[in-house]
């Protein structure tokens, strides 16, 4: 099956061995089956028979297995078959030089880890091209010793790596208006992102300049050119917040904060500051304009929270998800992504028939602390349409919402941390559609 | 060797039962203690915070000064009476009461006066950011806070003046950070 192309991606049925068999392992409402199915009870042969017909009639040795290709290359590429697998950037606008974001194609991906080139991006004024022999971190405010650390320094302290996932809080957030937006994983959910950080606790280098007895919040300040700041509380801070240095195992990617970054593991995108160049320690937050002009969520009564940090559990169905194009009927395998920023995920249910009934979904045994889950549940189209929803459960029991429950407790103001169930309708003509319930 | 190794976890098992927990990591994550000295003064420069615990820098401006700046710097995408302009970004209006969906403006919405200044220092204008000097900084956040009538044209805004005046929407916020 193909789901590379964003519009009107193809999916194609691979059917099961037998038809009894699989009637037998339907657990809930509209074709959703058994997740057993995915823990070795047969659908392995069924792929061949199908895909045999998708290779077409050309059985002659291929152009590619006679002449060798080219050798080693420095930096490896994508292949160029799959050129289509980008972040989707948007036009620049003038008025606002190098801000935006860009979204992770999601419903292109497969697994967890996220590749570096397509991590989403949210920039306040452009990414800086930053020179590390040029570059500084420095400790002020409330600390015994004001201290300054280079990069090439930076790399001599210990180092620890953690997978974890990053959210924009502004991620899903079309999905509390009115009306159902048309769009993809991508562009609705793509706000998403996971990797392997490695850096250095920031509780040693906040040991080392000595914090202050007085201290409550350290204020995080990035070099680009909005010299973007956020606060964080400093029990957070010595808990387990990183100055990362690396991602998947290279050094971060300019987009990401080259050279150093903070990393703040379950909190809301906006406070892990690339760029990294001050720390500064304080009784009281330092109300950046983006901790209270932006940020900030309105409620019904028209108060505002502020300093809404932690993600709540959230899961996204990826396929077949917005846009794509469902051909045959017969076995699919529903996916997706889950993740809490209060730890991990225990459990993810699916519904094809609008949250009436639900089956629990496979999930990959090694989901970890505040990292993407993968989950994945069989599913047979009968042609009938479908109403797809995904809720996932944390190691803490929070449940995730429905919509109605989150615009119930936020209100219709509210812009910020959309982490409620999402529903993908399938018709019976096979187009995939965001839709509400 | 692999004994000298189980030693020293020992040793760091102790220190992670006994120290506080700031102590610990540095113990067992061994920093190597690479920071330099550094003073205020040499940060002057870099250290743009401005809050009520940072002292705002020196100089003070007014409306009536800033206005220019305004025109010539900020009135392209604000618009010239900071309602919006091109870049759809008020400055000025806005109710959190009386609007169906509150426009968030410097006057309806922000808590703080200090935001203002530390926000414009180290953030605009967006296609010349920290090209303003700091007087210029006063001078212009005072005539955005005079387009929201919050100050008279003569109001001067100072470090002193800027951390004592309240805003309109200063007791609208609920600080989420405690139940985390």
């Amino acid at each position: 099956m193909s789901i590379r192309k964003t519009n009107r991606a193809e999916l194609s049925a691979v059917e099961p061995k037998g038809e009894s068999a699989t009637t037998d392992l339907m657990v809930a409402g509209n074709g959703l089956m058994s997740r057993r199915l995915l823990l070795g009870l047969g659908l392995g042969g069924a792929g061949l028979s199908a895909a045999s017909g998708a290779l077409g009639a050309d059985f002659s040795m291929p152009a590619w297995s006679k002449q060798p290709g080219p050798g080693p290359s420095g930096y490896g590429q994508p292949s160029r078959f799959v050129a289509d697998i980008q972040r989707d950037p948007g036009r620049a606008n003038p008025l606002y030089p190098g801000g935006g974001a860009s979204r992770t194609p999601l419903h292109q991906l497969r697994g967890t880890i996220t590749p570096n080139g397509l991590h989403f991006e949210r920039h306040h004024a452009g990414v800086p091209e930053i020179d590390p022999a040029a570059h500084t971190l420095f400790i002020n405010g409330l600390v015994e010793r004001p201290v300054v650390f280079d990069y090439e320094s930076l790399l001599r302290y210990p180092m620890v790596s953690r997978t974890q996932f990053l959210e924009c809080s502004g991620n899903s957030g079309a999905l509390f208006r009115d009306t159902a937006v048309d769009g993809t994983a991508q562009s609705i959910n793509g706000l998403v992102s996971c990797a392997e950080w490695t850096g250095i606790p920031l509780s040693v280098l906040l040991d080392e300049a000595g914090v202050s007895p007085e201290a409550r919040w350290v204020s995080a300040v990035g070099a680009d050119a909005a010299s973007m700041g956020r606060s964080i509380p400093l029990k957070k801070a010595v808990d387990d917040v990183l100055v990362a240095l690396f991602q998947n195992g290279e050094p971060l990617r300019p987009e990401q904060g080259y050279p150093v970054r903070l990393f703040v593991p379950g909190w809301e995108g906006n406070v892990s500051v690339k760029w990294l160049t001050q720390i500064k320690l304080s009784k009281e937050p330092s109300q950046f304009r983006d901790e209270t002009s932006k940020y900030t969520d309105t409620l019904a009564d028209r108060s505002s929270l502020q300093f809404t940090f932690p993600m709540g559990v959230k899961s996204i169905i990826t396929s077949p998800s917005g846009k794509m194009q469902l051909q045959t009927h017969g076995l699919y395998q529903i996916e997706g992504l889950a993740w809490s920023g209060a730890g991990s995920i225990s459990k993810v249910e699916i519904s094809a028939d609008g949250g009436a009934t639900w089956a629990e979904a496979a999930i990959d045994a090694q989901a970890g602390d505040k990292s993407l889950a993968r989950f994945r549940l069989p599913w047979r189209w009968q042609g009938n349409s479908a109403q797809l929803i995904s809720r996932a459960t944390d190691n803490h029991g929070n449940i995730q919402p429905t919509r109605n429950q989150l615009l119930a407790e936020k209100g219709a103001l509210a812009f910020y941390h959309f982490n409620a169930q999402q529903c993908w309708e399938v018709s019976s003509n096979g187009e995939v559609k965001n839709t509400y319930v | 060797m692999s004994n000298v190794i189980f030693k020293s976890a020992l040793a760091w098992t102790l220190y992670f039962a006994l120290s506080t927990p700031l102590a610990v990591a540095q113990d067992i994550l061994g920093s190597p203690q690479l920071g330099k000295p550094v003073t205020q003064m040499d940060l002057s420069e870099l250290d743009l915070i401005a809050s009520k615990e940072s002292v705002l820098p020196a100089g003070s401006g007014t409306a009536f000064q800033g206005r220019e700046i305004y025109a010539s710097k900020c009135a392209s995408c604000h618009g010239a009476e900071g309602l919006g302009g091109a870049a759809r970004q008020p400055l000025v209006g806005g109710n959190m009461k009386t609007e169906e969906v509150p426009t968030r403006t410097v006057g309806s919405y922000w808590p703080h006066a200090s935001t203002l200044f530390d926000y414009v220092r180290r953030a605009m204008p967006a296609n010349a950011p920290k090209s303003l000097s700091n007087t210029e900084v006063y001078q212009v956040i005072a005539y955005v806070l005079y387009m929201n009538g919050l100050i008279d044209q003569y109001k001067v805004i100072n470090a002193e003046t800027l951390l004592t005046l309240k805003m309109p929407n200063a007791g609208g916020f609920i600080d989420m950070s405690a139940s985390d």
